[in-house]
């Protein structure tokens, strides 16, 4: 994650916080906002929403600090009474789905099926001729790259709730799997799956943007001849 | 293992999420099918951008509200 700041370790800031530390707040509170921020989004159907539900777990935990027993990290600790949060408005506002079980589309094929040989077929389950991969030429300059995080935030955005939940807790703000699991409070064969899947879907969206410039490949233009 | 299959095991190899024989069939496949090497490294690509989204922020408004109601619970 870009700028992580230094904080100091949880005793410290827990003794710290409870004490009334200002500047111990103000460092976690600019620390975890913004994660806190994007993973609401998944919960929530707007950006105020959001926002509202992160301010709620602030207030929670200013309260409720001194409930801490520091059975997880305190940084889970906080994002856990922020699920709650988001996850209740999420309710009112009739979108969050339960996370037990996967729905048909967060369980689709990594790649359409129709992109690989069919059964029968020699080399089936193969890539289909013209259809291979192809390899990327994304920019490496520093504003041109920009293009390409602001599309990959628009399809982050896209993407259903608890995808996005999954993704952005484990790709962006670089959470382990087990504690994806215990936040989420979801399996981990499930929490592999729904992270495959949205890993699946954004590398489509990328592939869309970083192979179009050079259409003219090989085979391509062959069919008409035929 | 087929591409299908391979394309379908990347999160669960990133994780060590396999079973040795099944990584060594998934490793085999990356080293000898070009077509899969080059989706592998989508993927890891995919991922090295997600990881360089810019942080989002609390309104302002909201951030001083927030150390206000701090301050003020720990005074009392
Ligand atoms: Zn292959």
């Amino acid at each position: 994650m870009a700028g992580a700041h230094e904080l100091p370790p949880d005793e410290v800031l827990v003794q710290r916080l409870r004490s009334g530390d200002e500047e111990a707040f103000a460092l976690v509170l600019d620390t975890w906002s913004g994660g806190m921020l994007r993973l609401a989004s998944s919960f929530v159907s707007t950006k105020a929403s959001a926002e509202e539900a992160v301010q709620d777990t602030w207030l929670a935990v200013i309260k409720g600090i001194g409930d801490f027993e520091g059975r997880s990290s305190l940084k889970t600790w906080v994002y856990r009474i922020l699920v709650r949060t988001a996850k209740t408005r999420g309710t009112k506002e009739s979108r969050t789905v339960p996370f037990t079980s996967l729905l048909p589309e967060e369980a689709e094929a990594t790649v359409d099926a129709s992109r690989f040989r069919s059964p029968g077929e020699r080399y089936a389950g193969h890539w289909a001729v013209g259809q291979e991969p192809r390899p990327w030429h994304l920019p490496e300059d520093h504003v041109l790259r920009g293009e390409v995080r602001e599309l990959i935030a628009e399809a982050l955005d896209d993407l259903p709730p608890r995808l996005r939940a999954v993704l952005t807790l484990r790709d962006v703000e670089g959470y382990g799997s087990q504690e994806v699991c215990s936040l989420l409070e979801i399996s981990p064969g499930n929490q592999r799956v729904l992270l495959h899947r949205a890993r699946a879907m954004l590398r489509s969206r990328l592939d869309a943007y970083a192979s179009s410039p050079d259409d003219a490949h090989a085979g391509g233009g062959e069919r008409g001849l035929r | 293992m087929n591409c299908g299959d391979f394309v379908d095991s990347v999160t669960a190899f990133l994780d060590g999420a396999m079973d040795e024989a099944t990584e060594l069939r998934f490793l085999t496949h990356l080293t000898t099918c070009g077509d899969c090497e080059t989706c592998f490294d989508q993927f890891r690509q995919t991922i090295t951008i997600l990881g360089e989204l810019p942080e989002e922020r609390l309104a302002t408004a909201a951030r001083n509200q927030l150390l206000g109601a701090f301050g003020a619970l720990r005074r009392d």
